[in-house]
């Protein structure tokens, strides 16, 4: 334990100033008290006039509740899977059920979806068909059914499978991804910020060249290239997105905070009892950087997002199962213009991208706003 | 100034044979050698196989290889494309990069233009009832699943209304037998919508000099704009390729509409929170003071002060705008790089994608000195310094 940090501590707890120099049991039991609890009080008022700020952004408490709902739609898909869904039929890669739609027979076709040719009918089913008779195919994909034995409340893929599985499949991947890549990003970030400026000099320089050259590099044309070369998977994905990320802009933003934490009194203290370099970095600037990377992770969340899902629609990735491969399913599968006759193959995995994508970055915008006292309204 | 632009310049020079080096190192990643990949085929002997080595001069030290691939990637040479094996990487890339650059510089323009404009606005009247509005829009457009969105646009607009042609670049029927070349047409159609462009920026700084007052500004600058954009569509309409023209035209604006939509959420708030910024500052107050009109303070006082972020993150939309134009030409199947470099990718054409990725870093950093330019122009402190 460092001496930088209860001064720290005493900057911030007006509690001490009252206490009578006779009184030495109170002083005694304030410095007895474990580093812990104190960090804990501290954080947990901040974190308490921070929520207060952050809960008159509108837009943000939405963000919020929309993570919220995805956070269920994630934590729903195992537990049905478990209990009401058979993986036979359900499963999200591997499940197939043979939904039968009822036709009507005509002569001319105009609603492909609810009505089928006299001849075609005639092949599939048998000869006495005719028209106005209303017959039962196995036809893929299936509009939404609400009843029978296995109801597939947003209807199956060109496959046979159940789009709401797929759907819930996809959201804990996507969280997955979102988590790793932003864990990664503020991981690097905060040490290269935090590195360059407290070292300065040609470390500074050369951390923030090449952060300038990552900016710079358009992040989908090299991860495109890269799968050609490898099979990339989630977790990789996560990590790539994260380095790139974490290595370009926002290392940059969180270094020139990081200058302004390293001239504070509290860093000279550390220094001058004993703390080495390291030990300054990661106890006294890096911790002082955090929370403006929790704002960082939820647009880096975003991006993640919205990059996984364009790769897994051009088909490029190696995963089981998410939004961008749904869409991906459909277009192979000659979908593309379907347009609105066969929403549920377009629709539920676009918005669920946009939707996720969307929340992630108002709540990050929000945070801006607890941060940054100018963007807030007058 | 030139100092400064000087030194970016080398700034940027550097940065590129990094991303160069970059390249290489991913090319040297992939399992097996290129001479591996050119010869798969088992009825080629071996000594062939080692001959083609050599020849290739993959038999030599790596460093070596190294020196020689920044070497040729200068001198414009990028080896020999698999998939369309006869051809150069580079042959192919020229042919594919007109499309490409116009889609990428129309959306930019129309999206910062547009972005800066309504970004303006809602900022200026702030506390309005279409503020939240427009911001949700504007989240909404930044954060939309890109290629959902196109396929959503390509379905309303082309094929539901039918207003525009679903895919491609031309029509083939109309272009069969056609006694010109589309690269052709299309290569003059650039070169005129420049000198429009450059005639226009000038005009505009002329204008902006010379002109006595706000109001007579504003009329200036509009008949400017009728002039150059009216001269440059009599001039297409009398050219006896007209009809071809259209075509191409017609075919391009989905595709540009829809890139540009998506850029423009985010310039849009860009310039709102940097106006908001400006609107705080005293010299506003000052303005105010002295009574000047309400459109000289928003325009003259606030407006271009706010500029001056929104040029900084116009480097930032590059690499998005980069990204979204390779969805826009796959979804819309527009024969650029992009999704040159997709069909490169999934047969693992390396060295076309290689080359297309070079390219495309080429791009960005054009992109990034330009706005380095405008930046200098824009910013009195560097301009006079």
């Amino acid at each position: 334990m460092s001496l930088g940090e209860p001064t720290q501590v005493r900057q911030e707890e007006p509690q001490p100033v009252g206490i009578e120099p006779a009184d030495t049991t109170a002083a005694e039991q304030l410095v007895k008290t474990p580093m812990w609890r104190v960090r804990l009080r501290l954080f947990r008022q901040s974190f308490a006039r921070n929520w207060a700020l952050f809960r008159e952004n509108k837009m943000g408490m939405v963000g919020l509740v929309l993570i919220g709902i995805f956070a269920v739609m994630a934590i729903s898909h195992p537990i049905l899977m478990a209990t009401v869904w058979d993986p036979k039929v359900y499963h999200p890669v591997t499940g197939y059920d043979a939904v039968l739609t009822e036709f009507t027979v005509v002569e001319e076709v105009t609603d492909e979806t609810s009505e089928i040719e006299l001849m075609e009918a005639r092949l599939k089913l048998n000869p006495t068909i005719d028209v106005g008779d209303v017959v039962r195919i196995p036809a893929q994909p299936a509009p939404p059914t609400w009843t029978g034995e296995n109801p597939h409340y947003l209807g199956t893929d060109p496959q046979g499978r159940d789009i709401l599985s797929q759907l819930l499949y996809s959201t804990r991947a996507a969280f997955f991804l979102g988590a790793v890549a932003a864990l990664t990003a503020v991981v690097i970030a905060t040490t290269v910020g935090s590195v360059a400026a407290y070292f300065g000099g040609w470390i500074d320089g050369g951390l923030m060249r090449f952060a300038d050259l990552i900016l710079l590099m358009p992040l989908l044309p090299l991860l495109i290239v890269m799968s050609a070369a490898f099979d990339i998977n989630m977790v990789m994905l996560g990590v790539l997105i994260g380095l790139l990320n974490g290595f370009g802009g926002v290392a940059i933003v969180l270094k020139s905070q990081a200058l302004s934490i390293k001239v504070k009194a509290y860093i000279d203290a550390a220094k001058v009892a004993g703390g080495g370099d390291w030990h300054v970095i990661f106890r006294h600037i890096v911790p002082n950087v955090l929370p403006l990377t929790f704002l960082y992770m939820m647009f880096g969340v975003t991006e993640a997002i919205a990059l996984e899902a364009t790769l897994s629609f051009f088909g490029l990735l190696n995963v089981p199962m998410t939004w961008g491969l749904m869409i991906n399913t459909a277009q192979s599968n000659g979908y593309l213009l379907s347009g609105t006759q066969y929403w549920w193959l377009l629709f539920p995995a676009g918005l669920a991208v946009t939707f996720l994508a969307f929340a992630f970055f108002i709540v990050g915008r929000g945070m801006d706003e607890v941060i940054n006292p100018r963007l807030r309204a007058r | 100034m030139i100092k400064f632009l000087a030194r970016r310049l080398v700034q940027m020079a550097l940065l590129f044979v990094v991303f160069l080096s970059i390249v290489w190192l991913l090319l040297q990643a992939m399992p097996g050698d290129i001479a591996d990949t050119l010869v798969g085929n088992p009825d080629i002997p071996r000594e062939q196989r080692i001959e083609l080595r050599e020849r290739l001069g993959l038999d030599e030290p790596l460093h070596i290889q190294y020196v020689t691939y920044i070497k040729n990637f200068f001198q414009g040479e990028m080896g020999v494309s698999f998939s369309r094996y006869p051809q150069d990487v580079s042959t192919v890339i020229w042919q594919h990069l007109p499309r490409t650059i116009v889609l990428f510089l129309t959306a930019t323009l129309f999206a910062f233009w547009l972005g800066f404009k309504s970004g303006k606005l809602i900022a200026w009247g702030r506390g309005g009832r279409s503020e939240q509005g427009f911001i949700v829009g504007g989240v909404f457009l930044q954060t939309v699943f890109y290629p959902w969105f196109a396929i959503v646009m390509m379905w309303v607009f082309g094929f539901y209304l039918g207003w525009f042609p679903i895919s491609r670049f031309i029509d083939a029927r109309l272009w069969q037998g056609a006694p010109y070349d589309a690269n052709d047409i299309f290569e003059q159609m650039i070169v005129s919508a420049l000198i429009v462009t450059v005639l226009y920026s000038l005009a505009r700084y002329l204008i902006r000099r010379f002109a006595p007052t706000v109001v007579i500004e504003a009329r200036l600058r509009q008949a400017a704009a009728i002039v150059t954009v009216g001269g440059l569509i009599l001039y297409w309409y009398l050219h006896p390729a007209r009809t071809y023209v259209a075509d191409i035209a017609h075919h391009t604006m989905l595709p540009v509409i829809t890139l540009g939509l998506v850029a423009f959420g985010a310039t849009m708030l860009l310039t709102r929170s940097a106006m908001l910024e400006t609107l705080g500052e005293d010299y506003i107050l000052t303005a105010r003071a002295k009574g000047l009109p309400d459109r000289v303070i928003r325009d003259r006082h606030a407006a271009r002060n706010a500029m001056l972020p929104v040029t900084t993150s116009l480097v930032l939309q590059l690499a998005f705008v980069i990204g979204g134009g390779i969805v826009t030409e796959y979804v819309f199947s527009w024969p650029g790089t992009g999704q040159l470099l997709l069909q490169a990718t999934v047969v693992s054409d390396i060295p076309l994608a290689a080359g297309i990725l070079a390219v495309t870093g080429v791009l960005a950093l054009v992109g990034h000195l330009v706005a380095d330019v405008l930046y200098t122009v824009l910013d009195p402190r560097i301009r006079i310094s």
